[in-house]
């Protein structure tokens, strides 16, 4: 029988291996998927994981797909540290979005350089805003942050809907549910396609979060929180305003993300705006072990996953939603192959002896 | 008098997916499992419900493979959260992902289907009763049978010596685990017993609520049910009081126009999830008392050694 030994000391070899084995693993179930599916598996796999590394305009799309889960996951992932459970950054994402989406609609046709930044900072408010709620019920009404925020996100993509159906609705268009284009657009990086600034804006965020793990106080004071919450009491670490930072960053940088999405790629406000990125990016924060660094590689990973999952929809006739269950079953193999970051397996014999009897050995010793 | 008898008839239908997931997340909860997957196994059930109703034509299979659905799910999770002790906030979460895009991917030749109304129990006599007959004896048998698993369970929890160790383990699993009970057995079997109403309530509404497979159509009911575990302080009856209430704000929210009240219908199917929260805000509020109902161990991981 195998058991599960704890290691003195956590091992860096398995926590490098472990998103290797991972994907690793992943790569063979999703091979089992198509199979199942009556699709080439092989031909599947070189699909979705080379195909899109082969043209200019697969990697500008794989850019434009990893800025918003890498932004997103980057929030997360220092709130996950902190033992904040913030699930809700699809709904962040989504007000952030309608709420720098606004402005642009609000002063229409008006335009110049300031629109941009603007809409930004609304952007981030908007996240924030929808950040506190849980942040607030969380600390002054001890309400459990996984449900608020999770819930929230339903009341936000329900809001964005009404408003793109009602008052936001294209006065000029044929009454379909979207915004009218807004008159600003995000400058691109890669002239003819269309990646666009907001990747630059996800390198920034991962190069600040890391300084801000690795090299700040405020960082270790949530690692501290996250791993020992009783220890982080002790020693006088504020635990709400841990909370409250762990909540309002991760519900900016969403917001953020939502606003780089409606002004960038899409260009306006429509019903399906948030896309799953918000829940996407919860499979990036923990591909990419809650470290920055990390979470730009599994962002990129997933990113490519998904456009080669698209290009396999088309050139397969692929389900749409077999790319989410691979994404789950990524999410399982990685918490899988984290156990082995701090336990080792260990080989042993069957036993017949009761707890009850062991420790007792155990005593006498 | 019969519009209202109509009302509530809709709340309890309304409420009974909610029931059946709760009462069985209590049961995980109660042990110490804390598994967000509920969504992930509503749906799943969902989907093994219809797909088995289409094949077979027999309810009775329905429900077998919403049970098979939901058990199999359940596992995942508790290999994942209780044999490798991976983090349980994230392995639910993988769940609901998992099973949210698996169901969708399985389900895709049912969608647009649908599985004809739900045969309703009819007592001669007593289903013609005045006013009452209707409500009381003429609803479909997954509504009763949602009751009897309650029932069940809160006399399994609060007075039987297996409820006592189940409680034991979720509270203080080490000192559970020094008299003597295998806590990992104990928790895979109150998981497990989990997924199987979770799996329950999606089959009833695959089968009953909206007879029809729609891609992610729990929209939420299986986050809600961990919302009204809390909400009941972890005591099967006052899972049915939540439920209930529950279903009524829904259902009201959806007559609202009945009487009157102009309201857009997207913002009213916002209700739903904003009375939720207000209640959760309302129950946690006094932070010894939560201190004092919820499982001591819940969600902490179980390693014998320590």
């Amino acid at each position: 029988m195998v058991r599960l030994e704890p290691r003195l000391v956590p091992s860096r070899a398995v926590g490098y291996l472990a998103p290797i084995i991972a994907i690793a693993l992943a790569f063979a179930a999703g091979m089992a998927l198509f199979a199942a599916l009556g699709r080439p598996p092989l031909e599947a796999m070189q699909l979705i994981f080379l195909e899109p590394l082969r043209s200019l305009r697969g990697i500008s799309e794989i850019l434009v797909k990893a800025t918003p889960l890498i932004l997103i996951a980057i929030g997360l992932g220092v709130g996950f540290r902190a033992g904040v459970w913030n699930i809700g950054a699809e709904g962040q994402f989504t007000v952030g979005a309608l709420m720098g989406g606004s402005l642009a609609l609000a002063v229409y046709p008006v335009t110049g350089w300031w629109l941009l930044p603007l809409m930004a900072l609304l952007g981030i408010a908007g996240g924030m805003l929808w950040a506190a709620i849980p942040a607030f019920l969380r600390t002054r009404c001890n309400t459990n942050e996984i449900l608020v925020s999770l819930l929230l996100s339903y009341v936000a993509v329900l809001l964005l809907s009404t408003l793109t159906h009602g008052p936001l609705r294209d006065p000029d268009g044929l009454n379909f549910p979207e915004s009218r284009l807004f008159q600003t657009a995000l400058p691109v990086i890669i002239p003819g396609t269309r990646a666009h600034v907001g990747f630059l804006v996800a390198l920034a965020a991962v190069a600040l979060a890391w300084l801000l793990l690795e090299h700040q106080l405020l960082g270790f004071k949530l690692k501290v929180l996250g791993q020992a919450p009783r220890a982080a009491r002790f020693a006088g670490f504020a635990e709400p305003r841990l909370v409250w930072f762990s909540l309002l960053l991760s519900g900016g940088c969403a917001g953020l993300a939502g606003l780089l999405e409606a002004a960038g790629p899409v260009g306006q406000l429509v019903p399906a705006l948030p896309a799953g990125y918000g829940f996407a990016a919860i499979v990036v924060a923990f591909l990419g072990r809650l470290e920055p660094l990390g979470i730009l590689v599994a962002g990129l990973l997933l990113a490519l996953i998904s456009i080669g999952g698209e290009m396999a929809q088309i050139a397969m006739s692929l389900p749409s939603a077999s790319i989410a269950t691979f994404q789950g079953m990524f999410l399982f193999f990685m918490l899988a192959a984290d156990v082995f970051v701090n336990y080792r397996p260990r080989w042993q014999p069957r036993r017949d002896s009761a707890p009850l009897a062991r420790s007792a050995a155990a005593a006498a010793e | 008098m019969d519009l209202l008898s109509n009302i509530l008839i809709s709340v309890m239908i309304a409420a009974t997916p909610l029931v059946l997931a709760a009462t069985g997340e209590l049961v995980a909860e109660r042990a110490g499992v804390l598994n967000l997957g509920v969504e992930g196994m509503m749906v799943t059930g969902a989907l093994a419900a219809f797909a088995a109703l289409m094949a077979t034509g027999k309810i009775a299979w329905a429900l077998t493979a919403a049970v098979v659905a939901g058990t199999g799910m359940a596992t995942l999770f508790a290999v994942l959260a209780l044999s490798l002790r991976a983090n349980q906030v994230a392995a639910g979460l993988a769940l609901t992902m998992f099973g949210l895009g698996l169901s969708a991917l399985a389900g895709q030749g049912y969608s647009g289907q649908s599985a004809g109304a739900f045969p309703r129990l009819h007592l001669a006599g007593l289903s013609d009763l005045p006013l009452l007959g209707k409500l009381l004896f003429a609803q479909d048998g997954l509504i009763y049978l949602s009751l009897a698993l309650l029932a069940a369970t809160s006399w399994l929890m609060e007075r039987t010596r297996l409820g006592l160790i189940l409680r034991a383990i979720g509270d203080n699993h080490d000192a559970a685990h020094a008299i003597g009970h295998p806590v990992l057995a104990y928790r895979y079997g109150a998981t497990l017993f989990g997924g199987a109403m979770a799996g329950l309530g999606g089959a009833y509404l695959s089968l009953v609520e909206t007879p029809l497979w729609a891609e992610r159509m729990t929209a939420g009911r299986g986050w809600i049910a961990l919302a009204l575990v809390v909400f009941a302080a972890w005591r099967p009856w006052r899972v049915l009081a939540g439920a209930y209430l529950f279903g009524a704000v829904t259902i009201l929210g959806l007559h609202s126009q009945a009487f009157g009240i102009k309201i857009d219908a997207q913002l009213l199917s916002m209700l739903p999830y904003l009375v939720t929260i207000a209640v959760l805000v309302i129950i946690s509020r006094d932070k010894m008392r939560m201190k004092l109902t919820a499982p001591a161990c819940l969600g902490k991981p179980f390693h014998a050694a320590a």
